[in-house]
């Protein structure tokens, strides 16, 4: 829910929701407004593989910090004359690269670790829930600055950072999903026809609990984005010349009191990104579960 | 519950240690240190010398207790890049990032309590929405981004604060507050309106409690009884949240001195990081994890002497 990290110890939310309700079919503005511009954000970094209006590399020395239009720059130049429009648009395929690497690992790791919390002993459940809070001790910011120290400032390394920092999120969120699954009368049936643990992972706890996980992406996928500003911004991410809002918004505060629109622009751009996935993910959660809506 | 309170110590003094030893393991252990600190183009001799220098000649487990015998009375090890000792340094800077985040966090406060209260006590539908609105926006917009946004509107157009640095508040109390007030807004006005929503849907709660409903009963007003007996019970939930935002507040703390020029423990941290400084990234790094892990075992505490029904446990 908030910036950089998830909170160590959640604020009292109503009881682990558990995503079977996909037939509660309403209309769902939240659901609608973060899809499309999730939609967007998507499309202009496809289309950005593509076609830019110029090349991110080319500096138009006519145009140096030029305004909207001039040039038939749509949103003008920044200070070496690189078209902003080209930067926002390529800008995007590194946050959602970013986020997708970063959330996958986190997924990927997350998930199973979470199962495994819901299903052992309430001991070792405990005991994994500690390691979990000391993880969360270290957000994804702190994580990625970690790393860079040690295996040098790239993308490669904010993008693992960021993944390992969100693990832990995903196995507070699995587990509590999990155990609610361990305690129905299905897996009890499954239990007394002899089915082992893992089997009851894999055939029950998963597609019960995907639909959690899939909120959880989304929560994870803003926080990521978040991360990656913030780490461009502070020069830690891509090179100077590796297209990122971040950067781009570090960039345009050196000439803030000359042109304020570049960085107006990538501001917007960071906060639609996150505006988007929050919102997709409250809207999938509702959607998911009714007891939740409403608050 | 001093048993409670003793256990819940306990815990963090284990969890402070584990992760002292994940921030060794990761800044020490994990790759050369000697090689981050000379570069690429070190010769064979000169690492050799320097891992002597550094003590890397040791077994692991006397590296570590060398340097968390150091912390345990201030000595944080001396830079092999700065050739500075780190530990006055944390010190002098970290002073400067608690202004930052304390001021932070009133801020905070001081726009969540009044809105979130009036949120939940005036129509629930349009007021709610607003809220909803307004902290979906305080979440997408990271405090170092409304730093840049409040400087380009308060600084450039404006003109009436100073777009950055620091004013030490000994020597120049106006100047200070003066350069404090647009980090102060960026961090906490975010925050306050992530905040407002917890603090209306707390409020929400008491309200459909049996104690307001006596309250009305003897003859209170619902803002009376509101204000006099559920804003109390109210802040169990708000503490929870507080000590999470205050955690984000001094994470974001990290990217918006930058934004400001401030030199707090944040600046700190990044220009280490930026000179590779593996010995002051792992010292600064320890201190904030610290902070972190003691705010949520405050706030755990905080708890039980807040709601007796919490003690008996």
């Amino acid at each position: 829910m908030t910036a950089f990290m998830t909170p160590p110890t959640m604020p009292p939310m109503p009881e682990p929701a558990l995503l079977t309700n996909p037939s509660a079919q309403r209309r769902n503005p939240l659901l609608l407004v973060g899809g499309v511009i999730v939609a967007l954000i998507v499309a202009t970094a496809l289309v950005s593989f593509f076609w830019t209006p110029f090349p991110t590399i080319l500096t138009d020395t006519d145009h140096l910090a030029s305004p909207p239009g001039a040039g038939g720059h749509l949103l003008g130049t920044d200070l070496y004359g690189r078209d902003i429009a080209s930067w926002l648009m390529v800008g995007a395929q590194t946050t959602l690269y970013v986020g997708i690497v970063a959330v996958g690992i986190a997924a990927v790791i997350g998930t199973p670790l979470g199962i495994l919390a819901g299903m052992v002993r309430p001991a070792w459940s405990e005991f994994l829930m500690r390691i979990t809070d000391i993880w969360l001790a270290f957000p994804a910011l702190l994580m990625a600055l970690i790393f860079a120290t040690v295996f040098g400032a790239s993308i490669t390394s904010a993008m693992t950072a960021i993944g390992i920092a969100s693990v832990p999120s995903f196995v507070r969120v699995v587990r509590s999903g999990t155990i609610v699954v361990m305690n129905a009368d299905y897996v009890l049936a499954a239990r007394v026809a002899g089915r082992r643990s893992p089997a009851i992972a894999l055939k029950h706890v998963l597609p019960n609990i995907a639909g959690l996980v899939i909120v959880q992406c989304s929560v994870s996928y803003a926080i990521a984005i978040l991360a990656e500003a913030a780490l461009s911004y502070l020069g830690l991410a891509g090179g100077p010349t590796t297209p990122s809002w971040g950067l781009m918004l570090f960039q345009g505060q050196a000439v803030i009191a000359g042109d304020p629109l570049l960085v107006i622009w990538p501001g917007v751009a960071i906060g639609l990104a996150v505006l988007g996935f929050n919102l997709f993910g409250d809207g999938l959660r509702d959607r998911y579960d009714p007891r939740l809506s409403g608050r | 519950m001093w048993w409670q309170i003793v256990r819940r110590l306990l815990i963090f003094l284990v969890s402070a240690l584990v992760a002292s030893i994940v921030v060794f393991v990761l800044l020490t252990v994990v790759g050369d240190p000697a090689r981050t600190a000379l570069g690429t183009n070190a010769t064979p001799q000169a690492l050799a010398e320097m891992r002597l220098r550094m003590g890397l000649d040791r077994p692991i487990t006397t590296q570590y207790l060398s340097w968390i015998g150091g912390m345990a009375h201030g000595d944080f090890g001396t830079s092999f890049v700065t050739q500075l000792p780190i530990g006055p340094q944390i010190g002098e800077r970290l002073l400067v990032t608690l202004w930052l985040v304390a001021g932070g966090m009133v801020v905070a406060l001081v726009v969540a309590l009044p809105l979130g209260t009036l949120a939940a006590l005036w129509h629930r539908r349009v007021a709610g929405w607003i809220l909803s609105g307004l902290s979906q926006l305080g979440i997408a917009v990271p405090a170092f981004l409304a730093g840049i946004l409040l400087i380009a509107a308060f600084a450039v157009e404006l003109g009436w604060l100073p777009s950055g640095s620091y004013v030490v508040p000994a020597t120049d109390p106006i100047g200070f507050l003066k350069h404090m007030v647009l980090p102060w807004a960026s961090l906490g006005l975010v925050q306050g309106a992530v905040l407002a929503r917890y603090v209306r849907s707390a409020v929400l709660d008491e309200m459909g409690q049996d104690y307001l409903r006596t309250a009305r009963a003897k003859g209170m007003t619902l803002w009376r009884a509101v204000i006099r007996h559920g804003l109390r019970n109210a802040s169990i939930p708000v503490l929870t949240v507080l000590g999470v935002q205050m955690i984000t507040v001094l994470i974001g703390a990290v990217v918006v001195e930058r934004v400001f020029v401030i030199p707090g423990i944040g600046s700190f941290l990044v220009d280490s990081v930026a000179r590779q400084d593996r010995l002051a990234v792992q010292g600064i790094v320890v201190t904030i994890v610290v902070i972190s892990l003691a705010v949520s075992f405050l706030v755990d505490t905080a708890y039980a002497l807040i709601d007796p029904r919490l003690r008996r446990r």
